[in-house]
């Protein structure tokens, strides 16, 4: 045995301090390697007939929002949209496991979430409209604003419901994000001290293959995202991210685990990005047609439909009526876009601080000098570029 | 120099993947990694056909974690290579920032000279393409700040070729910021022609009423508004600097000597900016050649505004012409 070989030649000593011992059970932290399934199982039968109907409405009016904000894009009237069709499984189950007091902290892509949980549709879409950054207030609907650094609201969440139980309030947060973003640190560290805190947050990563181009294999070699909980010493689940049940299912446990002091846990769903990035990207560059295709046939509307039908628990009655409410909200989508936003040039000095600075209050009178010049040479002030452009 | 000759129309981003390619062909010690700089060739298609020709090992699609990127180019640079990094978008460099600022641009220093690392980090910025949050930073404050990183910008298409080999070439990192809105800005140029080095300023017009002191995206709109200026019988010059550290000291002092008036334009915010920099070197040195206290036009004091309203921060020919008009009350 060389001097640097420090494996231990016995058993690991009774005696040896606890500091140095496993912290965390390691038996359930990845208890099943085989993604949760319950359309097409008979778990299907223990489930409330009024959640199955509800998630299902839920799920084609996310669909219809997400095809009417990427026509948004084609008429100008998003500056992008990351759309997440063929996700609305798991952005429906987000919204849905927590409850009022509890916080969603979504990135970018999880604007059908944000509108779950009670955010006015064109409130949600500023920031993809190019008109506000946040256009809700975050504390009314306890969800954070829709995030573009990747990961970096990941410890946030941790913050925050560490917080609330340092105050003793019952609060649990859920932070979503995607496979490529469990490759920054602010992931990897928001996880450990998730588990070092036991704070009560929930991590969902929707594995929807390809971060833009780059596929899960050139991210990650672990046998799966779920994986890197084992590490850290929390819990991780896989489930099939486009049964619905399956995903409300498995994050309600989560959620009701934290909240009862269990600590935090990291669930990958398995699902897949049926559109290209934005409107911005060309997906054709990276894959292949038929792998669309066969992802199309997994469509997580497709399968809550076939699978409730089946099981008597869906009619065409329920059918036309969640696709009425799909059309309204569409249509009330076209209304709100169509109007020009309004907007006062002068407001982008408020909320930069507490109070404006002196140079802030001088630079906002010079943007107001400008624009009474502009109005006095007869040019309309405030008005928009309507530029569309790269992002997200 | 492997190059193809002649001149021809190119844009911008054709000039930067022309310089990355010639740079790979001529040095099997060049590699580029970044997201999505594979099979996509890039967000911006700067590295477009790049995999392609020279491999996936030489052009990195990598995990998503610009840390990690950059810091395994640190490694990569201090066993020989050339890397070339890409950072997706101004602020999304910043969770890079530690290696950056703590290892980039202090290697050399920390190891008596003994460790130098050839690191280009390229770097779209700036606003103006409707972009939304956290796509339109102009960030170059930060590493004008950090001491041991050279920091470029280029405005024309020959400067982008130009200023990105030599920026390969260079033993010292360099911070290679692109400004994004001229991506698709076209030239007829002979990439191959030789450019001014890094290091120095360039007069792009010459003019005897004042100066205005650019870089990067404000050029073209120095350029416009030193047009619009002859109707108000104001003749301008316009100095592009193409590269903010080394600053060339010796190019500002003359013309602003010449000239007595000076205007400092650019895009990121004001206080703190590189601008407040130049205003007080020019007036270090050419005080008494002043006729006027050195202006600065730049962006508010503000987070880059939502695209909708961003045209209202954007330093634009109306802002730089009051300036102007300012500096002829001192005669
Ligand atoms: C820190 C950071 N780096 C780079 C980007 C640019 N970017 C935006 S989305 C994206 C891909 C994200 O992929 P993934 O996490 O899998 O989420 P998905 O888009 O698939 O929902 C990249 C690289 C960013 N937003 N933030």
């Amino acid at each position: 045995m060389t001097v640097l070989d420090h494996r231990p030649t016995a058993p690991v000593p009774s005696w040896l301090p606890d500091a140095t011992g496993p912290r965390s059970d390691p038996a359930p932290l990845l208890p099943d390697t085989s993604p949760v399934r319950v359309l097409g199982t008979p778990e299907l039968a223990k489930y409330d007939p009024e959640l199955l109907r509800d998630l299902y409405r839920r799920l084609v009016v996310g669909r219809r929002y997400n095809q009417q904000a990427t026509t948004l894009t084609k008429q100008g009237r998003l500056a992008v949209y990351p759309s997440s069709t063929g996700q609305e499984a798991c952005e429906v189950a987000a919204a849905t496991v927590l409850g009022a007091d509890d916080w969603l902290f979504p990135s970018y892509r999880d604007t059908l979430a944000v509108v779950g949980r009670g955010v006015d549709p064109l409130a949600a879409l500023t920031l993809l409209r190019g008109s506000a950054h946040t256009g809700y207030d975050p504390r009314i609907t306890r969800t954070a604003p829709l995030c573009t650094p990747l990961a970096t609201q990941a410890p946030h969440a941790v913050g925050l419901a560490h917080a609330a139980r340092l105050r003793g309030e019952p609060v649990v947060a859920l932070a979503m994000l995607g496979d490529g973003g469990t490759s920054e640190g602010d992931f990897h560290e928001a996880l450990n001290f998730a588990a070092v805190l036991n704070a009560p947050v929930v991590f969902l990563v929707q594995n929807n293959g390809y971060a833009i181009s780059v596929p899960l294999t050139k991210q990650s070699a672990a046998p799966s995202l779920a994986h890197k909980a084992v590490g850290y010493g929390m819990p991780g689940r896989l489930v099939d991210g486009n049964d619905a049940v399956a995903v409300h299912a498995v994050l309600a446990e989560a959620v009701d685990r934290a909240r009862a002091g269990g600590g935090p846990t990291l669930v990958e769903a398995l699902t897949y990005r049926l559109e290209a990035h934005t409107n911005a990207d060309d997906a054709t560059r990276y894959r292949v047609p038929d792998e669309v295709e066969a992802w199309r046939a997994h469509d997580p509307l497709v399968l809550m439909e076939r699978h409730l039908r089946e099981a008597g628990l869906l009619d065409d009655e329920a059918v036309a009526r969640a696709a009425e409410e799909a059309e309204a909200l569409a249509a009330t989508m076209r209304a709100q876009f169509h109007a020009e936003p309004q907007f006062d040039p002068l407001s982008l000095f408020q909320h930069v601080y507490a109070e404006p600075t002196p140079q802030l209050r001088e630079q906002a009178a010079q943007l107001a000098a400008e624009l009474a010049a502009e109005q006095m040479d007869g040019q309309t002030a405030g008005q928009t570029d309507g530029q569309t452009g790269a992002g997200a | 120099m492997a190059t193809e000759q002649g001149t021809r129309t190119s844009s911008m981003a054709q000039a930067l993947n022309a310089a990355l390619r010639d740079a790979m062909r001529a040095d099997s010690a060049v590699h580029l990694l970044g997201e999505d700089v594979g099979a996509l060739g890039g967000v911006f298609r700067i590295t477009d056909g790049l995999a392609a020709e020279f491999g996936a090992d030489r052009c990195l699609d990598t995990p998503l974690a610009e840390a990690g990127i950059l810091g395994t180019a640190i490694g990569m640079a201090m066993y020989g290579l050339r890397p070339v990094v890409e950072m997706q978008f101004d602020a999304f460099a910043y969770p890079a920032m530690e290696q950056l600022v703590s290892h980039v641009a202090k290697m050399r220093n920390r190891t008596a000279g003994g460790l130098g690392l050839p690191i280009t980090v390229r770097v779209p910025y700036g606003g103006g393409i409707g972009g939304v949050e956290h796509h339109s930073d102009s960030s170059e404050a930060y590493y004008t700040a950090t001491p041991g990183l050279h920091v470029v910008t280029p405005a024309t298409v020959a400067d982008a070729y130009g200023l990105l080999r030599a920026s390969i070439a260079s033993d010292d990192p360099v911070i290679f910021l692109e400004p994004k809105r001229l991506y698709w800005s076209k030239d007829e140029v002979d990439l191959s022609a030789p450019t001014e080095p890094i290091g120095r300023a360039v007069l792009r017009r010459t003019g005897r009423s004042a100066v205005l002191i650019t870089y990067g995206p404000s050029l073209p709109v120095c350029l416009e508004a030193a047009k619009a200026a002859e109707a108000e019988g104001w003749d301008l010059a316009v100095l592009d600097l193409r590269s903010l550290v080394p600053f060339d000291d010796a190019t500002v002092c003359e013309v602003v000597r010449s000239v007595g008036r000076a205007v400092v334009v650019h895009e990121a915010s004001g206080f703190g900016g590189v601008g407040a920099e130049i205003a007080a070197r020019v007036t270090e040195r050419c005080f008494h050649h002043l006729a006027a206290p050195v202006l600065r036009v730049t962006g508010f004091d503000i987070p880059y505004p939502p695209p909708m309203l961003e045209h209202h921060y954007l330093p634009g020919v109306d802002r730089i012409l009051d300036a102007v008009a300012k500096l002829q009350w001192e005669d």
